[in-house]
This record gives C-alpha cells, structure tokens and sequence, in this order.
C-alpha cells in the first residue's frame, strides 16, 4: 500500500513538471495560435542561462536569476521582433516549422555561450527524503518534489491572478478570442505578444529551474519536454487547467505502467507510454479533456 | 536555343499533362539523367558515395515519401525516424533469414512492411487532426524505437544490440558489406530513387493525388464530393511509410551497414527530413530533392568552411551549424513559406520572359 | 454548345420519370446542443424540377442540405430517396448516390488549379486501381483522358476556358463560385444541391448564373434544390419554393403563391412571433 501511494505521489510531482512545461505552451498557443514547438528548449535555455551566469560571474542565485528573466523577455522580444511580425496571417503549419528553427537556434546560442557540458543548478532548493512523511506515514518523497510542487501551484494561482484582475491580463484573453478586441483594449498585437512570450519564458524558467535541480541541467532536459505534448492532447490545447491536470495524469500513469505494465514487455516504456496514453485518449475524445467540441460546419 | 514555350502547341490532353511541358525543360530533365546514369558512376570514389550522394539519394526517397503525406495530404507527421527503423529493421530480417534474396526485393518488401505499419498508425488520423495527429505521430516515433532496443529477435540478439549488413549482391555485383563498390552502391540508389519518384510523380497528377490534395485543402468539400476519408488518408499513410520504409533500408544496408537503432532512427532524424520538405517546398516533388540537397550539403560545406577554413573546434562548429541550421530555418520560412521548388518556379518564369520582363 | 452529358446514359442514375418524387423529407428534427436548427420539417423534392428553399438568415437552410446530403444526421425524422427510406449515410455515400453539392461559403481545394478541382469531382467515376495510377500508362492513361473530356466539355459550358491553369485560391470570388458549380456538374449528379450559388455576385454574374443553372437544369434533367435570398432569382427559376423560419416550415407551393402567403410576408418583414 505505502508502495503504491509513493508511487501515485513520486508520479504526481513528476507530472507537475509536466504540467509547467505545458502551461507554457497553453499560453502562447491561447494568444497567438502558435504551437511552439520550442517550449522545450526555453526551458533547457532559460536553465542553462541561470546557471551559466552563476557559475561565469559568481553572482547569487537571486541576481542570476533576475538576469535570466531579463533574457528571456530578451528572446521574446527577439522573437516578435524577428520573426513572428514577418510572419502575420501564415497558415499554423509555417508557424510551428518556424517554431521547430526557432528551438535549434535556442539550442545552438545555449551551446556556444554556456558550452554543451552538464551544469549543476545548486540554488540551495531542498533535496533529499522527507523526513515528515518518512516518520508519520513510512512514506518516501523527495523534499524537492514537494517544494516543485508548491512552486508550481503558486505560479499557477499567479498566472490565474494575472489572467484575470489585470488589464494587460485580459488583454491577453481577449487576444486568444479575437485579434480586433485586442486592438480596442489599447495594446498593440506586438506588445502582447511580446509579454505572452515573456510569460512563457518566464515559466520555462521555472521548469527548468526546477528540473535542473533535481537532474542537472543538460540536452536531454529538452527531450523531457516533449513529454509535455501528450500533456497538452490530453489536456487540450487551450486549457490551463487542462495543462495542469493532463501532466498529472500522464505523471502518475506513466510511473503506475513502469510499475505494473513495464515488467511484462520489458521496461523502460515511459518513453513511449505517455505518447501511446494520449493517443487512446484522442480516438474517444478528439479535442482533449478540456478543449471545446469542434462541430465542422460547412 | 532561348527557354520559350511559345510555338509548342499541346496536341492532346495527354501532353498537357505531361510531367514537363516544355521542351526545353525536358531536353535539361534528361541530360541530367543520362549524366546521372552514365557518366557519374565512372568518377564516383568513396569520399563522394559514402559524403554526399548517398545520403543525397536516400534522404531525398525518405524526402518525397514524407512529402506525400505532409504536403499532397496535408497530415503532419513526427513518425519518420521510427518509419525509417521499421524498414532498416525490416531489411535486416530478410537478409539474415533469406540470404538468397536478391537486394530489390528486399527493400520493396521492407518498404512493404513499413507501409503496413504506416498504415495502422495512420489509422487515428481519421478522428485527429493537424497538431493533435502530429503528437499522436511522436507515439510511433518512441514506441517503434523502444521496440527494436527491446526485444532481441530483432537484431538476433547480437551482444551490441546493433544490427549490422551482411555481404549481399545484386545481380551479381556485391551491394552491401565493407567491401562493396561505390558505383554499384550509388546505381542501386539512383536506380530505385528514379523510379520511384516517376511513380510518385504519376500518382500526385492523377486520381489517388487529386483526392489526396483535396483532403488537404478542404477535408469535409472532399467528402462530400465523395472522397473516402479514411481510404484516402490511409493510402497516403500507407505509400508515405513505403518510401520512408526503403530509405530506411537503404541507409542501412547500402549507406550505414551498422545501426544503433536510438542513434541512427531518433527524432531528430524525423525533423530533419521534415525539413527537407519544407525547405524543399510543401507539395513538389523536385522540391524534396532539392530540400534534401540543401539540407545534406550545407553541414558539409558549414563543416569544412569552420572546422577547415576557420579551424573552430569541432564541438563549437557543431554548435554553430546547429545555430545556422535554426536560422536558415527561420529564413526560409519567412523568406519563401513555399520553399525552395517555389524559388526555382519564379526563376524559371523570369527566365521565360527574358529578356523582355513585360 | 453540346450537351456534354446524355441524361439517359448519366451513371448512377435512377432513370426516375419526370415528376416522380425523387427525395422525400419526413418530419426531420436536428439540433445542437439546445440550439434547435430544425424542427419537424417534411417536404419532397421531385425529379427535374427546381426546388428552392428560402428564409430568413439562421432558418436552417444550410442545415437541411447538410442533412440532406449525409454531413448531419437528424435526431429524429426519415430521408427517403428515390423511394427508398435510407438508413443514416455518410457524406461520401451521398454522394456515390448522385447528391451533389455547393457551398455558401466557397469550399474549393486552393492549393489546386481549376482544372484539378473538377477532375476531382470525377473521382467516383473513375476506376481504374492503384497499380495502373503509378504507371500512369495505358488504361489508366485512356481513362484519365476520358474524364479530361468531360472536364472540358464542363468547362466550355460554364465558359471558364481561361483560368483552366490558374489555382483556384487566385480567383476572384464570383470565379470561385462558377468553379464550385463545376466541380459539382462533373460528378453528374442526379440531384444538385446549390447553397446561395449567387451571394455576393453583381448583377451581370448574376444573370450568367441563373442561365447556367437553367441550362443544367433543362439540358441534363438534373434536379435542383436551390437556396437564395433574392427573390427575383428564386421567381425566375424555381419551379416550387419551400419557406423555413426558425427551422420551421412556413410555405410550401408555387413561387407566387408562397410570395403572397401572409406568413411568408410576416417572416422577411420581421414581425415578432413566439417560438
Ligand atoms: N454546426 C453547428 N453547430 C451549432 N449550431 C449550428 C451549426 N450549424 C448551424 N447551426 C445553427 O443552426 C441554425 C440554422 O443555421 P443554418 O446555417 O442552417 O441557417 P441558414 O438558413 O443557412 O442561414 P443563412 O441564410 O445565414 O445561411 C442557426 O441558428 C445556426 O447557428
Ligand atoms: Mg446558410
């Protein structure tokens, strides 16, 4: 029993690291209609850069930290700047092909400024067994997870705020609907663009940031974050709290087939198993857990 | 003789409809062929197969068949690394089971088996669409992967876990294994290359292509005017996969000869030859070979250009290809969203009219 | 012009007599969600005649051809066609049964020529298998010119010679429409189904689309069920005109008899009804 539920919660907290990666898409793709392929690599850039510069420049990890924001809404700006304002009215296919570029140039500026080696993020985060739940329950979990976890649902609770109380908030949700509702706000499409990027920098920090922590921060951080797409197709694109719950599920449910399915076909199928999960999910229900019902009508 | 197509009546529908309707056009088509055919092979060298025109062949047969799928059908597909396994796997199979058989055969059936599996991971594009169907497709991608590192028979339990290309011939001449010669190796590749993208090129221009593009552009006008959904995307699945299937094998019996399935069939190389094709251009068939041209050739002139020209370090220069290869991407896109054949097109146009532009 | 189609040899047809009822509506009810697009509407349509259905914006217009031609199923209510209750269809089995279609708002192929776009419309009337469509030779050659025959001949009738090459995304919008209705006449269908076939044209495209919808009409023997806002097309065309409200039938007769009926009136003027 006790295995059972360090399972179920050592998946949770993994799916919550899911869960941030794919937020990061839902926002962009809400406000802009753009699948960006490269949410991925922001994070191991976004990470690799937070690292880098604490271990160039010596500084702490607060100041770092704040540099990298300052990057990240760099890059956004270079992104709407650069391509994204070339690239108004294209058909989402261009769009995600450019996102796909976009993640290869993240992936080479990375490499050449910080070098391709793996990077410790020792930012002083909890690490080891919780010793609260090890007495009370004789159960195992990583402090870190639950510190992630936390980290995770406060940026959500904010992310919620932001959408909802203030004015560029709405703005943003207006985008999503309607691009000339956007314009009557009084924010141009690039400024909101802009922020959204920013955002969503903002939030692959964090995941890697956290993932860094606990794995090192390295190449292979990317590759985790193709997991986040089941996430999404489960969650449907444009959901936030389809996001969250989709990484849960696919967290949870990929540690459990390890576990109960893996040693009947030979292990090591959480490369696949999320994949395979959404795509069982897809055929029942076509537009994810939370997305709309799309009626085709001619 | 000026590039014109006035004075070249079409007589009849069937020359209308010709693949190049210009004589001109043709005259070039062919000496490019014959050139390909009958001189290169007897100036081909190891450097030249095993760099550029093997890979050159291979990628752009993988090129055309994903084109098929992606720009005449318009389904997005992640899958082509793990296509590509099935073929390579496939091949391997067949040659260490039936060391009789003659290599055509064995790439047409590994071909055949891919497009089988093709087939039954298209078989949710029926319900899913666009970037819904291009994550389902990451689902083959891993899962075929994971299935040829796992269980053994598929690379008869060899200790490494790799598959490796016995001695095998055609037609007498020795085809695959250390000792084989360039030239067999690159006629066997242009070969079926040729041939296959004729038979591309007839099945695009003809029925099987129209409703292929019509699912595309206007999936439910397509229906309705009585094109079977299901049929005409799975046989678009299904050709798709056979030609990814064959550069599959290909590029490990002829080109590799030894395979680390997680090296050689990882995502990346599904990325890679989709951006061939969109590089190349969306929907043309020349296009997936010049985007595969484009696209082989660049690291090989980055490389030599930084490493032997500049002398960066190896692992920088690596860095820095990734970084172009990104930007390229980006510039194509936003530069000419219809990719390279499209480029080509207007040149041509211009060409047409000049020297006289209006 | 030649008439490029013999009706009597026309494939796929029932060689129904003039004035048989060739598809019969009984009581059919669709909704979505709680949106209730129509409500228990019957009505018939007879071979060789043109059907109009008029009324105004959201009557469910639209969504009676969609049923009709298998893109919606109705919750409740039958489809009888050439007789015949049919069983719930899909689109493509529709259109194998000889309903064909155009769209309100244009729904050609844009990545594909004009000339592809209606040799498309003669897929389901093209056989020949995979292996002689890679050879691109031979019988497949033979039938592929054929239908290039009709093609033409559907293109000198609908005088669309000039933009034969020109993909279809680049054609002015009037264009567009012409284009749709060729696509549809090549699938040689035995009942066209025209959805606002002249909205947004000017006065001169206008009348060139009434005569073409005519001729079709006369020439070939097809039946046509015809929606249209303008009243003066709908008068010149329409042998019958069936009136829909709120997805209710109001009218059902003769073009001037249902123009002078008070509910007809009440409904395009706007008057206030409970529903
Ligand atoms: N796919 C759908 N999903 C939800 N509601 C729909 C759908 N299709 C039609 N409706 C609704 O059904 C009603 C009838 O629509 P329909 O398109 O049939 O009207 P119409 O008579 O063709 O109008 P118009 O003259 O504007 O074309 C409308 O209220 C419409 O919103
Ligand atoms: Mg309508």
């Amino acid at each position: 029993m006790e295995f059972l539920i360090e399972t179920i919660l050592s998946g949770l907290m993994a799916g919550v690291m899911y869960s941030l990666v794919a937020l990061g898409f839902v926002l962009i793709f809400k406000a802009s209609g753009i699948f960006n392929f490269a949410q991925g690599v922001m994070c191991l850039f976004a990470a690799l850069t937070f690292a880098g510069i604490m271990e160039k420049t010596g500084l702490p990890w607060p100041i770092a930290f704040v540099m990298t924001i300052g990057v990240m809404v760099f890059v956004a700006w270079a992104v709407e700047r650069f391509v994204l304002r070339h690239l108004v009215n294209q058909e989402p296919i261009i769009l995600f092909m450019v996102t796909i570029g976009l993640a290869y140039v993240l992936e080479g500026v990375g490499d050449i400024l910080w070098g391709s080696d793996v990077k410790v993020l020792d930012i002083g985060l909890p690490s080891g067994a919780s010793d609260y739940m090890l007495d009370n329950f004789n159960i195992y979990v990583e402090k870190l997870e639950v510190f992630a976890a936390l980290i995770a649902a406060v940026l959500v609770g904010f992310l919620a705020i932001f959408f909802q109380k203030t004015r560029i908030g709405r703005a943003l949700r207006a985008v999503a609907d309607d691009h000339q509702a956007a314009l009557s706000v009084g924010i141009s499409l690039q400024t909101i663009w802009v922020i959204v990027w920013s955002v969503a920098g903002f939030v692959a920090l964090v995941a890697g940031t956290l993932w860094g922590a606990k794995s090192g921060v390295q190449f292979s951080l990317s590759l985790i974050a193709l997991k986040a797409l089941p996430v999404l197709i489960l969650g449907g694109f444009t959901s936030i709290p389809g996001a969250i719950v989709g990484g849960l599920i696919i967290g949870v449910g990929e540690k459990l087939a390890e576990i109960y399915v893996g040693p009947f076909v030979g292990g090591a199928i959480e490369n696949w198993f999320a994949y395979m999960l959404a795509l069982a999910f897809l055929l029942v229900r076509p537009q994810g857990l939370f997305g709309e019902r799309i009626i085709e009508r001619v | 003789m000026l590039y014109r197509e006035a004075g070249q009546y079409k007589t009849s529908y069937q020359s209308d409809q010709a693949i190049f309707p210009i004589a001109q056009d043709r005259w070039v088509v062919w000496a490019f062929v014959a050139f390909a055919f009958l001189v290169v092979p007897f100036f081909v060298n190891d450097y030249w197969t095993n760099a550029v025109l093997l890979p050159l062949l291979i990628y752009g047969l993988a090129a055309l068949g994903l084109n098929i799928l992606v720009g005449y059908c318009g389904q997005i597909s992640l899958g082509t690394g793990g296509f590509m396994a099935v073929g390579a796997y496939a091949s391997y199979k067949l040659m260490t089971s039936f060391p009789e058989m003659n290599m055509i055969i064995v790439v047409l059936l590994s071909g055949g088996i891919t497009a089988a599996v093709g087939s039954l991971f298209g078989l949710p594009s029926l319900r899913i669409k666009g970037f819904y169907l291009a994550v389902a497709t990451l689902a083959a991608q891993f899962f075929l992967v994971w299935v040829f590192n796992k269980f053994g028979w598929f690379y008869n339990y060899s200790m490494t876990g790799q598959i490796t290309a016995p001695d095998r011939e055609v037609f007498g001449f020795l085809l695959t294994g250390p000792s084989a010669l360039p030239w067999v190796k690159y006629l066997f590749c242009l070969t079926l290359l040729a041939v296959f993208a004729l038979i591309a090129k007839n099945l695009v221009r003809g029925r099987l292509g129209r409703n292929w593009m019509a699912i595309r552009d206007m999936d439910i006008a397509a229906e309705l005017i009585g094109v079977r959904p299901l049929l005409t995307k799975l046989s678009a699945f299904a050709v798709s996969s056979f030609y990814i299937g064959m550069a599959g094998s290909l590029l490990f019996s002829v080109y590799l000869g030894a395979v680390e399935v997680g090296e050689v069939f990882g995502i990346n190389v599904s990325f890679l030859v989709l951006f061939m094709v969109i590089i190349g251009g969306l929907g043309s068939i020349v296009g997936s070979f010049l985007g595969a041209a484009f696209l082989v050739l660049l690291p090989i002139f980055l490389k030599n250009f930084m490493v032997d020209g500049l002398g960066m370090l190896p692992t920088m220069a690596k860095h820095v290809e990734i970084l172009l290869m990104g930007l390229l991407i980006i510039f194509f896109l936003i530069v000419e969203p219809h990719g390279l054949a499209r480029l080509w097109q207007i040149t041509k146009e211009k060409l047409r009219m000049w020297p006289f532009p209006y | 012009m030649s008439a490029f189609v013999e009706p009597a040899r026309m494939a796929g047809h029932s060689g129904m007599a003039k004035g048989e009822v060739l598809l019969r509506v009984d009581n059919v009810s669709l909704s979505f969600g709680g949106v209730k697009a129509i409500t228990n509407i019957s009505f018939d349509i007879v071979k060789g005649e043109v059907r109009a259905i008029i009324g105004p914006n959201g009557a469910g217009k639209t969504s009676m051809l969609n049923v009709i031609n298998g893109f919606y199923h109705p919750q409740e209510g039958t489809i009888a066609w050439r007789g015949k209750v049919r069983r719930k269809m899909k689109p493509y089995e529709a259109a194998s049964n000889g309903i064909a279609r155009t769209f309100q708002n244009v729904a050609l192929f844009k990545g594909m020529t004009t000339l592809d776009n209606i040799m498309t419309g003669r897929g389901l009337k093209m056989k020949k298998n995979f292996l002689w469509q890679c050879l691109h030779w031979g019988p497949a050659l033979t039938e592929e010119n054929e239908h290039r025959r009709k093609v033409e001949e559907i293109i000198d009738f609908l005088e669309i010679q000039a933009i034969r090459k020109t993909p279809v995304g680049r054609l002015p919008y009037g264009l567009q429409k012409r284009v749709e209705l060729a696509r549809a006449l090549a699938m040689e269908p035995e009942l066209l189904l025209l959805d606002e076939p002249m909205a947004g044209m000017n006065l001169e495209e206008k009348e060139d689309m009434s005569r073409f919808i005519l001729d079709v009409n006369q020439q070939f023997g097809t039946t046509i069920a015809l929606i249209e806002h303008d009243m003066g097309v709908v008068m010149d065309l329409s042998d019958r005109v069936v009136v829909l409200d709120y997805g209710r039938k109001i009218a059902d007769g003769p073009p001037d008899e249902v123009q002078a009926s008070q509910d007809v009136i009440d409904a395009y003027l706007g008057v206030p009804h409970e529903h």
